[in-house]
């Protein structure tokens, strides 16, 4: 396990940290991991996650892949996929797992929430139109299950849209007759998931030290 | 009104008690009787031959005779356990009083007032709480419960963190409170110099087990958060393991005159020994036990039998090899409970889930019953010095200990302990029925043994009575973070797995580890070998199709449940058309009662066109669950007619374009993705209805059928639940029209929902191919939104 030397960082690890939250030896493992990751290229790209072999057992991993890639979860008014990110990106969406510190107000909690909901959110609306359709949910549901052997597509299908009645039911309360439910839009999405505690489940810890010669 | 059941019922409790010490009395004098009469009859038989009878009485026939020894175990067995349950059904006389005070308290206070009585009828009180009978009736019952029932998520993410409280927080606790002890020994004023240091160290690893029965109760009624409560569950659980190495390495080492430092490394040699060997029989026995549940399908009834054998045997084979009982029997259970509860049947799963509560229960009473009264009946001798002192340093070193062990696993946890939690947790620490076990006995060469036991008990009764009530009001003033109840839907669920995932694909993608890793593995592990090999019925499902089906049974019998008008005779489907020809409105809505009673006719009718096509199904295929299977199936169909009959009011026109609305979720078609939906979601959700969102789950049909005639509904009706081919008999193949609760496949619940293609009954004209190879084949798979929802309750 090598020790990360505490060189203070490039200038930029230092922007980095201040944007992110990260510390600077945090950046500098994450770092390491990139260069791992891109074999020492400057940008990765999506070949170079896919290249990760643990990963692919994960059922949901093109979502994630699709993640980092995503505009709109480095720029906030983002749009849009790229094709290659930076270490800044990089770091920036590690940013949102991570753990809330003890030492934070309510309405700090409350904002990384929203941001961690944020970023699911944006994980199933594929298509950016701010409302995850049926058809995106249903995506979900069937890929989750598509680890679990003899489950066909109808019950992904079927789940998918119990799944959606429940929001509706959830947000809309009593719909008439006439009324239409599109799709779950942010605002439900929170309602949906309020006793969901994500700021506990959606956290990783990074570590200060350097592991990643442990791992492929 | 509660006045006069509380004074039945200390009536009754007074004359069982009476009952006891008459009964306990009487024996003693019964038991002289033979022995003198035996004395005498030989006598006489060999005076003479013939039987002379010197007294007449003797030859009568004895009408009514007797003879209480015999029975005499088992009958006050029974009465001590029916008081203690007595006692616990007469607490609920007073609605609320369990949530001020607590059971175990109660319990201790009611024994307290039996052991006076016995004590002043001069009465011994039966030998419950010796070793033998606590350690290997009672404690095993208990433990097993704790193990079957404990929460596995939280324990296996906060694993850690546990053993680390219970371990090394034990040691901390026992060698603190030992070597102050043994400092307050030295001062002379005390008048217990006698007390030497292993002494101490022996005394104080006994204290030291906590056993928070009283405040786990409290904190799940308050809900406390998830953390605090495995955290102190564990504690509770895993320390009986440490506080028994402890305390046998204190006995022997108390036995020497001299400890040398071999002695602590072979003491901490044992420990490792003690815990890895309970953890590895708890898992042979547990691997045994699931493995041979693989082969009880034929022996249902004694599947049970299995569960409490294993258990029970892996804590006694531990008990011989002198190594943790405690982690055998709990890692027994653990490990059993997932395989077992997926090859029995779930009348067995019932039974096995009562069984352990109702044993658990009574062991548990009778515990503290006994504890008040042997509390009054032993011999005391109390020494203020040293037993406030003990308290004291109890306390004290809890509460140091888990601010320490806070401190140093905090930086380590995603989710920290606040001082709130940690508060709770050491505040938590309460003494219990160990403790006292454990003091009786120690060995009679301590000669301040008695000194031990006034201690140990004075220790118990403060915290269980003090901490223990005056826990709630301060949890709930300080306002402890509280976990959220998940309320099981689906949606929850979805996201929970979506959040392991992703989880596990950032650690893997930036290279860090944490446990979810851990659980990646073992789960693939799990699939691909012990499901193999463990169960008999390997088919994967995941438990968001699991969860699925649950909600939907729920559902199904929720809705049976609700009062249906009697329909003695069954109408013909045909009529029940016209009926509802009759009764349509040109209108949107319709009345809920009209759908309620559909609702009913149909259910019935379902019923009974299933029970006669059953008769014609292949026999071997009913498991214990086909009634479940069957109300599911009900539900479904019942709905879907429902719907189909709403729609045909609906559509006085029957026009082709309306039933364009109707078409199925079809892949391919983009407009027709966000029609279903509106069908759907129309209709009032009572937010009340827990069900409200299975109520309409069936994807939309096509209701070219609207315009079948009455024969068809029939005819479909009993089509849509056929069985579905892939199934295991190839009976069901050719019973195409038929029923057949197929046992307990994943794909029922599925398929229940959308049947496969079915090839077309007479009368029945699919809308088009494409329809059916959705799987959405059924054309009466309408979702039915209000439908089912006004009838719902």
């Amino acid at each position: 396990m090598g020790v990360w030397h505490s060189v203070p960082g490039p200038p930029e690890y230092r922007q980095l940290a201040e944007k992110t939250g990260f510390s600077c030896e945090q950046i500098g493992v994450l770092h390491k991991r990139f260069k791992q990751l891109s074999h020492d290229e400057d940008t990765l790209r999506r070949e170079h996650f896919m290249a990760i072999p643990d990963l692919a057992w994960n059922p949901i991993r093109l979502e994630i892949i699709g993640a980092f890639f995503d505009r709109r979860n480095f720029v906030p008014a983002g749009d849009g996929t790229v094709d290659e990110i930076r270490l800044e990106e990089f770091v920036v969406i590690m940013s949102h797992f991570k753990p809330p510190s003890l030492s934070m107000t309510d309405e700090e909690r409350d904002s990384i929430r929203k941001e961690k909901l944020r970023f699911l959110f944006n994980m199933h609306d594929n298509d950016n139109d701010g409302i995850i359709t049926l058809e995106e949910y249903r995506h979900v549901v069937e890929e989750l299950l598509s680890r679990s052997g003899s489950i066909g597509k109808e019950t992904a299908e079927s789940i998918a849209e119990a799944a959606m009645l429940e929001v509706a039911a959830i947000s809309m309360g009593h719909m008439e007759p006439d009324e239409f439910y599109e799709g779950i839009t942010f605002e439900h999405f929170l309602k949906l998931l309020k006793d969901f505690e994500i700021e506990a489940k959606m956290n990783v810890r990074f570590l200060n030290m350097d592991t990643t010669n442990l791992c492929k | 009104m509660c006045a006069s059941v509380l004074s039945v019922r200390l009536w009754v409790c007074a004359l069982l008690l009476l009952s006891l010490c008459c009964i306990g009395g009487k024996c003693e004098i019964q038991q002289s009787e033979p022995s003198a009469t035996t004395d005498i009859k030989p006598f006489h038989h060999d005076i003479d031959e013939p039987q002379a009878f010197p007294d007449e009485e003797r030859a009568r026939l004895p009408v009514f005779t007797m003879d209480y020894p015999r029975v005499q175990v088992p009958i006050e067995f029974t009465l001590w356990v029916l008081l203690a349950s007595f006692a616990k059904i007469g607490f609920h006389v007073y609605k609320n009083i369990t949530i001020w005070i607590p059971e175990s308290c109660l319990l201790i206070s009611i024994g307290l007032i039996v052991g006076a009585i016995m004590h002043s009828v001069k009465e011994e009180p039966p030998a419950v709480l010796t070793s033998d009978v606590f350690f290997l009736y009672m404690l095993p019952l208990i433990v097993l419960e704790n193990g079957y029932f404990m929460p596995t998520r939280p324990f296996f993410e906060n694993v850690g963190t546990v053993l680390w409280y219970a371990v090394v927080g034990t040691l901390w606790n026992s060698i603190g409170i030992g070597l102050s002890l043994y400092a307050i020994c030295q001062i002379e004023v005390f008048g217990v110099q006698d007390i030497n240091l292993q002494e101490n160290l022996l005394f104080a690893s006994i204290i030291s087990a906590v056993d928070p029965v009283a405040v786990l109760n409290v904190f799940d009624d308050v809900g406390v958060n998830e953390q605090t409560h495995i955290v102190i569950f564990g504690e509770g659980l895993f320390n009986d393991a440490v506080t028994v190495v402890l305390y046998s390495m204190f006995s022997f080492v108390a036995d020497m005159s001299a400890v040398e430092s071999t002695d602590v490394l072979l003491g901490g040699a044992r420990f490792f020994v003690v815990g890895a060997g309970g953890f590895l029989f708890g898992l042979v026995f547990g691997f045994a036990a699931a493995f041979t549940t693989r082969f009880t399908h034929n022996a249902r009834q004694i599947e049970p039998l299995f569960v409490f054998m294993f258990s029970y045997l892996a804590y006694l084979i531990a008990e011989l090899f002198a190594i943790s009982s405690v982690l055998a029997i709990i890692t027994c259970a653990i490990t059993m409970k997932y395989y077992v509860e997926e090859n029995v049947s779930q009348r067995s799963c019932t039974t096995i889930r009562h069984v352990v509560k109702m044993l658990a229960t009574i062991s548990e009473t009778l515990i503290f019953f006994f504890l008040g009264v042997v509390t009054i009946t032993t011999e005391h001798e109390w020494n203020w010095a040293y037993i406030l002192f003990t308290l004291l340093f109890a306390l004290l070193w809890r509460g140091i200990g888990i601010l320490v062990l806070s401190q140093i696993v905090n930086p380590l946890r995603t989710i920290q302990f606040t001082f709130k939690d940690q508060f709770g947790l050491a505040y938590g620490g309460v003494r219990g029925a160990i403790c006292f076990a454990l003091v009786f006995t120690m060995p009679d060469s301590i000669n301040r043994k008695n000194l031990f036991v006034t201690a140990s008990i004075a220790v118990i009764i403060f915290t269980v009575f003090i901490q223990g009530i005056s826990i709630r009001p301060i949890i709930e003033y300080m306002n402890i973070r509280r976990t959220n109840k998940d309320s099981s839907t689906i949606n929850v669920e979805i996201h929970n797995r979506v959040m392991e995932h992703i989880v596990c694909g950032i650690e893997d993608l930036c290279g860090q580890w944490s446990h979810y890793y851990w659980k990646d593995k073992f789960k693939k592990f799990n699939d691909r070998f012990l499901r193999r090999i463990l169960l008999r019925d390997n088919r994967a499902e995941s438990s968001i199709v699991s969860l699925y089906k649950k909600l939907e049974l729920q559902t199904a019998i929720d809705l049976l449940d609700t009062p249906v008008g009697d329909l003695s005779a069954a109408p013909s489907i045909v009529s029940l058309y016209d009926e509802k020809k009759g009764t349509s409105r040109p209108k949107k809505k319709f009345l809920a009662a009209d759908v309620s009673r559909m609702h009913d006719i149909l259910a019935k009718n379902m019923y009974r066109i299933r029970e006669k096509t059953m008769a014609y199904t292949n026999k071997s295929n009913l498991p214990e669950n086909s009634r479940a299977r069957e109300i599911l199936i009900r539900r479904h169909a019942s709905i879907r007619r429902s719907l189909r009959s709403e729609s045909l009011r609906e559509m006085a026109a029957q026009s082709v374009s309306k039933s364009q609305k109707y078409f199925s979720l079809q892949p391919g078609v983009d407009p027709e993705v966000a029609f279903p939906l509106r069908r759907r979601s129309h209709g009032g959700v009572s937010p009340s209805s827990s069900s409200r969102w299975l109520t309409s789950v069936r994807r939309l049909k096509t209701v070219t059928e609207a315009g079948r005639p009455a024969a068809s509904p029939e005819v479909v009706v009993v089509d849509e639940r056929r069985p579905y081919p892939e199934k295991k008999t190839p009976a069901a193949a050719p019973r195409r029209r038929t029923f057949e609760g197929t046992p307990r496949d994943p794909e029922d619940g599925e398929e229940s929902v959308a049947p496969p293609p079915l090839p077309a009954p007479p009368g029945w004209m699919p809308d088009n191919q494409n329809v059916r190879k959705n799987g959405a084949g059924d054309p009466l798979l309408g979702t039915l939104s209000h439908g089912s929802r006004g009838s719902g309750t």
